[in-house]
This record gives structure tokens, C-alpha cells and sequence, in this order.
């Protein structure tokens, strides 16, 4: 790609990103309930998924074969996709601010009800292993699509994320791609005070994985890291680290350990996004 | 009846595999658990078998995820670590899931009760009946022949939801002799017609109510059989009818009474109306079996063998 392309493109998805940031605080100021902090940090990767060119979706026909599957499996940070599915015509943009309002189909974590989704959500731990279910049968049927996974680093304490990144190894599923979230607090903590996965990298390399690391919320390195990945076959699954800040772009959740509870008030919320 | 004994589960992968040789969507997962006729399947379907190793929560994934990519999946493993090691991913994977969308991933469970006598209580499957039946948008098939299990082939792949298929472990006699009759969505069969009596068992009790009717009849009471093998919903009223001009109802089952089973599934039936009709539940108790021995002798011990349930039944004012 040209430079002049390419910084074009990184500042457009730049521009969608922080239009992103605070379309999922106005959700919040609409349902509190909603988990902030965690959604923030996953927002470029949003961003980078569905606005660089990276997944291949239809947003009028969700379950087109053709299509590359993205399964969120850390529940409550998901809410921050809303706002780019309603933009890219998957559901309507005025089902936003009826988030957890009763009548609503877009709750504080998606199921498959909402457009776009493809697995029930909440339990942490559910998405790698059958992702690697639907790499298995769209190998078998010569299929080229690629099944991505997003998951918290904190989800990692789940033993059968481990179950699934085993198999995924053993099986060299090279149309799996798992990105994970690495904001580096669970609920109640820091991960590392918890369960401390370092070195996380190491840990992917023995379990016969393929491993990038990139910062998450710079949108350039993310999408030179997923346009290779994209098109990369190499008889491994790949693991995409995205090192990244939870609750980031709000100054008071940033690094706060406990943010992951923490809701902001409707004044707090304007000040950001004004 | 005749008297060749076959393993259910033997009878099943043999007729799955012949299916995978005709339907190209059926894919078969085991989680390191074999059969002799599983070494057939997987010698002869290299890419549509997978032993994820012991690891049953990713089974289970791993199943929902060829199945929601369409293929008709059988997830085989030993039941209590099916049932229960992965019972949220059921919930979750299947149970929630297929609300909103078309799935069928059939567990195959083997190891009904104490057909793993003597390996102790951690593989004794007494609870999988009660935590399964609690589970919405499931069906529990609970045989008690290899011809009833062999019947249920069509079913599994017709019936697009998931199932939990309850499998004994040991060679049992065959107990239907006109498969051809078998109606699997009926839930249930008559086997013998009796007068005030009737014993209603799944599974294995089920050989144990049939000698138990003959010993029975040997003392003048004629007791009636009901064989139950869907243990989730379908034409309920036809089996209270079946029920009904009966005034005592034995339950008869390899598992926890009182909790969820057969005995609950039943009771739930009764309880629609006021038929005059008692219940007597026939389990286990509430407490896990640590003791050693033969199936016989732990059932002895239990008081669920045939001496002890004709027994009790005699003891009911005729």
C-alpha cells in the first residue's frame, strides 16, 4: 500500500475510533449497567475489524456462508461494537439508546439475537473452543473464511480456554485467529496479583501457536498486523496480543483496578463526549 | 425376547458409522473414550472423527461449533464426566443456544447409573437424569435396549436439537422384538398390561421390572410395565392414560430418587389431576455408594433389587 494511502486509511480508522469511544459512552449514559471500562479497551480492535477491511461480513444476510466469523467472547465488553454494526447496517442506529431498556434486543452482553453475533455470550471461556469447532468443519468443507475470537486476558484463568488452545495447536488450525484483549485487570485486580499469565507470548509459542504483539489502540499497527494475518496460512492458529488500557479514554477509569465495576454518571459522561 | 446381550453402545457407533458412509454431514468426537466399534469409525473416517483428549468442556465446544457450521455431530464420552464436567457448556452451547438457532449435537453418554460397578462413585451416573431433564430445549433419551438405541439412529439425525442419549454400559438382552412399531416420539411403551400395579422404570430397571412383574405373577399380582425412554417433554397425556385405572405406580430407576428423575418426571405427570393413583419411588437414596460389588449385590445393598421391590409391593393392600 502506499504511504499516502496508508496514512489516509490509519486516519480515518483513528477518526472512527475515538467516534467509537464516545458512541459507546452515550450507550452508557442510556444503561449504566453497561460495563464501561471493559468495552473501551477493545474499541480499535473493533474499529480495525470492521472498518479496515479485515473481516468479510453482509450486514443484511448474517449468516452468509461467506462470511468471516468474529465471536466475542469476553460478554460485557462487547458493548462498544453496537455503535459500528448499527453504522454498518446490521440493526438499526435508534435501537442505541434503548440498550437494556426493556423491549430492547441489545443487552448489556449480545447473544445471538443481536445482528452480527454469533454465540451466546457472558460465561467467560465459551468462544475459543467452539471457534475451533467451526475452523474444523469450514476445513473440511476447503472453506477460506477465517474465524477470529476476541477474548480478555482475565477469561484466560478459564481452564478451557486452555482445553481449546491445546487442541487448536494439536490440529494447526490456521483459520483461527484469537486476539486478546490485554487489559490486564479482571474484576476485582490486576491479573497479574490474580493469576499472572506472563510470559503470556512464551506460553503460545509451546502450545504451537503462531504469536504477534501489537499495542491495541494503535489503529496502524493493529491493521498491519491483522491484514497480515488475514492472509496468512501456516498449518498454526495465531495469536494476536493487544496490549491495551482498560476503561482507556476515560481518565478516571485508566488503571483504576477495580474499573471493570465502575459506572460513570450522565454529567461525567457529557464532559467526555462534548 | 431373545437372549442375545449387545452393548447399546456398540449397536449405536456400528449404525452411525454406516450413516457417516452415506451422509457426508455427520461428524463424530469422542473425548478418549473408546468401543470396539469406534475403532471401526475412526479407522474408517479419519477426517470426520476427533478424540480431543480428555478434555469434556472442549468436547462440547468443539461439537457446537461443527454443528453450528452444520454438520450433525455425536459427542461420545462417559456419561457422569459428559453430563457433568461439561454441563455448562450443555446449558450454554446447546440447551441456550438451540432457542435461537438449529443445532444438532447429540451427546452420547455412556455409563447409565451403576453400569460402572465396581470404579466407584465417581463413575456412577446417578444425577444426569434430573440435571439434564432441567435443561429447556433438550431431549433425554434414556433406553433400555440396544434395539430401542439402535431405533433412535433415524431420530437423532431427523430431530434437529440437541440430545442426551443415556447409554448402559453393560450387554443387555434385547427387549423390543418389532422395532418396526417403535415410535420414539411416543416416549414410552406398554410392555405388559397388569391390574392396580404398574411398575414405570427406564433403562436397565427396566429388565429389572420385567422379572419382577414374572416373580409377581408367581404370587397372584399382576403388574402392569411401562418402559419410559423420552424423559422430556412429548404426548404426556398419552402416558397418563396409560397410567391411569392403575391405583399404585412404582417408579423404578438407577439413580438419586426425589431430585429430578424418572420418580419427578412421573409425580409431574400425576400431578395434573386427581386420579387416585400412588407413587412409590424406587432410587437410590440420597447418598452416594462408596461400597463395593456386582451390580446385584450394590443394588441389594440399596434395597432396588427384585426380592426388595416385589417386596414392597406386596406389602401394598390388595
Amino acid at each position: 500500500m502506499l504511504k499516502q494511502k496508508r496514512n489516509k486509511l490509519h486516519k480515518f480508522l483513528k477518526n472512527k475510533a475515538d467516534w467509537l469511544r464516545k458512541e459507546t459512552l452515550k450507550i452508557h449514559k442510556v444503561s449504566a449497567e453497561t460495563r464501561l471500562a471493559s468495552s473501551l479497551s477493545a474499541v480499535e480492535i473493533f474499529t480495525v475489524l470492521y472498518y479496515g477491511d479485515i473481516l468479510r461480513y453482509d450486514a443484511k444476510n448474517t449468516d452468509w456462508p461467506g462470511r468471516d466469523r468474529f465471536i466475542i467472547s469476553k460478554g460485557h465488553g462487547a458493548v462498544s461494537l453496537y455503535p459500528a454494526l448499527a453504522d454498518l447496517g446490521f440493526f438499526d442506529s435508534d435501537e442505541l439508546m434503548k440498550v437494556c431498556k426493556a423491549g430492547s434486543f441489545l443487552g448489556s452482553i449480545p447473544d445471538p439475537v443481536v445482528p452480527g453475533f454469533e454465540t451466546i455470550n457472558g460465561s467467560l471461556g465459551h468462544g475459543l473452543g467452539v471457534a475451533c469447532g467451526m475452523c474444523v468443519a469450514l476445513k473440511l468443507k476447503k472453506r477460506k473464511e477465517k474465524v477470529f475470537v476476541l477474548i480478555g486476558d482475565g477469561e484466560m484463568n478459564e481452564g478451557s480456554v486452555w482445553e481449546a488452545i491445546m487442541f487448536a495447536g494439536q490440529h494447526k488450525l490456521d483459520n483461527l485467529v484469537l486476539i486478546i484483549d490485554r487489559n490486564k485487570i479482571c474484576m476485582l485486580d490486576y491479573c497479574r496479583k490474580i493469576i499472572d499469565l506472563e510470559p503470556l507470548r512464551e506460553k503460545f509459542l509451546v502450545f504451537k501457536w503462531n504469536e504477534k504483539s501489537v499495542d491495541g489502540h494503535n489503529v496502524a499497527q493493529l491493521h498491519a498486523a491483522l491484514s497480515s494475518i488475514k492472509n496468512y496460512r501456516g498449518k498454526k492458529p495465531v495469536a494476536l496480543i493487544a496490549d491495551t488500557i482498560k476503561g482507556k479514554g476515560v481518565s478516571i477509569l485508566e488503571n483504576d483496578s477495580l474499573s471493570h465495576v465502575k459506572s460513570l454518571k450522565a454529567e461525567e459522561v457529557d464532559a467526555l463526549i462534548n | 425376547m431373545t437372549t442375545e446381550t449387545k452393548t447399546m453402545r456398540d449397536v449405536f457407533i456400528e449404525e452411525i458409522n454406516s450413516r457417516m458412509r452415506k451422509n457426508a454431514g455427520i461428524f463424530f468426537l469422542c473425548a478418549d473414550f473408546g468401543s470396539p466399534k469406534l475403532d471401526q469409525l475412526r479407522k474408517e473416517f479419519g477426517s470426520r472423527f476427533i478424540n480431543v483428549g480428555i478434555a469434556e468442556q472442549n468436547l462440547i465446544n468443539i461439537a457446537t461449533g461443527l454443528a453450528i457450521e452444520g454438520f450433525t455431530v455425536y459427542a461420545y464420552a462417559i456419561a457422569p464426566f459428559l453430563t457433568m464436567r461439561a454441563y455448562e457448556q450443555i446449558r450454554i452451547n446447546l440447551a441456550m443456544y438451540a432457542q435461537l438457532k438449529e443445532i444438532n449435537v447429540n451427546l452420547v453418554g455412556v455409563g447409565a447409573g451403576l453400569s460402572y460397578d465396581v470404579s466407584g462413585p465417581t463413575h456412577h451416573c446417578f444425577e444426569d437424569l434430573s440435571i439434564m431433564r432441567t435443561l429447556p430445549n433438550l431431549v433425554v433419551f434414556s433406553p433400555s435396549d440396544w434395539v430401542l438405541t439402535r431405533r433412535f439412529v433415524d431420530y437423532s439425525i431427523k430431530i434437529k436439537k440437541p440430545k442426551y442419549i443415556r447409554l448402559d454400559g453393560k450387554p443387555l438382552p434385547a427387549i423390543y422384538r418389532n422395532p418396526e412399531n417403535l415410535r420414539i416420539e411416543n416416549g414410552f411403551s406398554r410392555l405388559r398390561k397388569g391390574k392396580k400395579i404398574c411398575l414405570v422404570s427406564t433403562g436397565y430397571m427396566t429388565h429389572k421390572a420385567i422379572k419382577i412383574a414374572e416373580k409377581l405373577a408367581g404370587d397372584g399380582i399382576d403388574a402392569g410395565i411401562i418402559d419410559v425412554f423420552l424423559l422430556t417433554s412429548f404426548d404426556e397425556r398419552s402416558l397418563l392414560n396409560a397410567m391411569k385405572g392403575y391405583s399404585h405406580v412404582i417408579t423404578l430407576e438407577e439413580g438419586f430418587i426425589n431430585k429430578g428423575g424418572l420418580d419427578s418426571f412421573i409425580s409431574s405427570i400425576l400431578g395434573k389431576g386427581d386420579f387416585g393413583i400412588k407413587l412409590h419411588r424406587v432410587g437410590f437414596k440420597d447418598k452416594y455408594v462408596f461400597d463395593l460389588g456386582s451390580r446385584e449385590y450394590l443394588h441389594r445393598l440399596n434395597n432396588i433389587d427384585e426380592d426388595s421391590v416385589a417386596r414392597l409391593i406386596k406389602k401394598i393392600p390388595q
